[in-house]
């Protein structure tokens, strides 16, 4: 690493807490004194922490199933078109337009488009895959997936202001604050 | 303590007026029987048919939640056991049934039973000694199993022993076999037989479904009625009723599920004595009952329970349950009446009045043994952490 004399923007603050229940009540605070883009790191699921730091509601179930609408649609079409429009052919004496007979392809057209909508959607709405993440300057951030749990404010948060933030992320019980570089 | 007593009042207002209710309307439908009795007995076998398919559907819902557990079983368990508990009452119902045999089912009439009958041999099946000895079977079966369901679940509350869930739910596996078996006879001979020569192998199984379906609709409109009830609100989380949502939803689409695909079968089969089933069906104004449970017994109630804003209150829940019960009757009457009357879709006065007759003194048994026990179960060891401090 070249040491850089021209200092790089900032991505924001973060604090590393022992415990989760010091970064539960920190995130609780931040939200209180007002910030509100700001995320947690922790090695473990923890129940509260992702309505704390303000994750509310996805859009996921929506896409989901406007996916499965046009599978269900589109599915329909695909056995309708040639069936009647196509190449009309007399099966059976049934009519052309033998929609039970489609209705278990429509049915698993809709489950396919659903279920990749479901994991594209996912990760698109992620922003994943992200080959580069700023958090990962943070200094013994790779403790996030042991045993320490973090905590960071973003500096694009409009409450962001280097020194009252610092002061106040110190307040909160971390073992320490560092700047994360962008 | 005051949580206690407004419920032993509420349920017990509930409990004589649907007593009253349930003893005129059957004193009503008797009169009336006494003018047409075969109509009387029609009616008679739908509301049965649909009251026992409710305490049916409580057993098999209380096993499955021995068997597999879960957060979702609990706030309902009691109403669950409760509902098994009305299976002596339903056999007791089953008594007058059994002098309508021969103006219900053609095979009960040797005069008049299909020649086809004799050639293939179902007759050797369907007579009217082997059917009284088959329901007496069912029933000792469903009473034996749902006892000691029952029996165990009560002593847990009184002496904690962690060893009888284990118990519980070692019966509860053998016990959902028992049930799927007789489940499916009962289902071809009370209900499929009415026209004697028409088959299908999925039609036990759906059965099951609706049985689990008006259950599960019941106990959770029972549990809207309760649902301030002191150590019962603890339980009702958001969580357990998106839990129980979802199961409805499972159960909504396992009937849509089933019922599609015996149609599929049998429509791209086309066979006469196959056909015919469905033609009955579908003419008339029966077509228009089709439709009827195609988007109000799936289509709506599906969509509705896709939304977990649904779900997880417990006003609206009760309310898509409430259309459920509703189009599961409708459903049972689109299954049998074409059996007699190929006219059209008619509600008799009298299908009403069995249906609130049987209905109201099931009520009536179901409440009394409801507000017997406590209405959470107190010492099953699986029971969510932090509700058992407050039971």
């Amino acid at each position: 690493m070249q040491p850089s004399t021209k200092k790089r923007p900032l991505y924001g603050l973060i604090a590393e807490f022992d415990n989760p229940s010091d970064l539960l009540s920190a995130a609780h605070r931040a939200r209180a004194e007002g910030y509100r883009r700001m995320d947690a790191f922790t090695p473990l699921p923890i129940e509260g922490l992702a309505e704390a730091v303000g994750f509310e509601k996805t859009r996921l179930p929506l896409v989901v199933f406007i996916g499965g609408l046009c599978g269900c649609i589109g599915g329909f079409l695909l056995q309708y078109y040639p069936n009647v429009i196509d190449y009309p052919l007399n099966i059976g004496g049934k009519p052309l337009n033998s929609w039970p007979a489609f209705v278990p392809i429509t049915f698993e057209m809709t489950i396919l488009a659903a279920a990749l909508t479901t994991v594209f959607g996912m990760l698109a709405m992620n922003g994943l895959p992200t080959p580069y993440h700023p958090v990962f300057n943070a200094p013994r951030f790779e403790m996030a997936s042991r045993n320490r749990f973090f905590l960071c404010i973003k500096a694009r948060d409009p409450k962001f202001d280097l020194k009252r933030t610092r002061e106040f992320m110190q307040g909160l019980k971390a073992r320490e604050v560092s700047e994360v570089e962008a | 303590m005051n949580g206690t007593d407004t419920l032993q009042s509420g349920v017990m207002r509930l409990e004589k007026r649907a007593l009253i209710l349930g003893l005129a309307a059957l004193v009503v439908c008797a009169a009336g029987g006494f003018d047409s009795p075969v109509q009387f007995f029609r009616s008679y076998l739908l509301g049965y048919i649909f009251w026992l398919g409710v305490a049916l559907g409580c057993a098999a819902i209380l096993m499955l939640h021995h068997l597999v557990g879960g957060g979702w079983g609990f706030p309902i368990r009691r109403m669950l056991e409760s509902g098994t508990r009305t299976l002596l009452l339903m056999a007791a119902f089953t008594v007058p049934l059994l002098f309508g045999l021969r103006q219900l089912y053609v095979w009960a009439n040797p005069a008049n039973a299909p020649a086809e009958m004799a050639i293939t041999g179902k007759a050797l099946y369907l007579n009217i000694p082997f059917f009284i000895v088959r329901t007496v079977i069912y029933f000792a079966a469903w009473i034996l199993v749902t006892h000691f369901l029952n029996k165990w679940s009560l002593e847990q509350d009184r002496t904690a022993n962690p060893d009888l869930t284990h118990r519980l739910q070692s019966l509860s596996g053998p016990g959902l076999l028992i049930y799927g078996l007789t489940a499916t006879f009962a289902s071809i001979d009370w209900v499929m037989s009415l026209e004697p020569s028409w088959t299908s192998t999925i039609y036990g199984m759906i059965f099951m479904v609706t049985q689990a379906l008006s259950a599960m609709s019941l106990v959770i409109v029972v549990m809207l009625l309760l649902s301030k009830t002191k150590p019962l609100s603890d339980l009702i989380s958001p969580l357990a009723l998106n839990d129980l949502g979802n199961l409805l939803l499972t159960f909504t689409m396992l009937w849509a599920y089933l019922s599609f695909s015996q149609f599929l079968i049998i429509w791209s089969g086309n066979l006469p004595e196959e056909i015919t089933w469905y033609a009955a069906r579908a003419t008339g104004g029966w077509a228009w009952v089709a439709v009827l449970l195609i988007v109000f017994h799936f289509a709506v109630p599906f969509l509705l329970l896709l939304s977990r804003f649904v779900k997880r209150r417990i006003r609206l829940l009760a309310a898509v349950a409430t259309g459920l019960i509703l189009m599961s009757l409708i459903d049972l009457f689109w299954l049998m009446a074409p059996a007699y009357d190929r006219a059209g879709p008619q509600f008799h006065w009298m299908d009403w009045m069995a249906v609130i007759g049987i209905g109201g003194v099931w009520f009536w048994r179901f409440a009394s043994q409801l507000k017997r026990n406590p209405l959470v179960p107190l010492h099953d060891p699986r029971l969510p952490q932090g509700a058992t401090h407050h039971a």
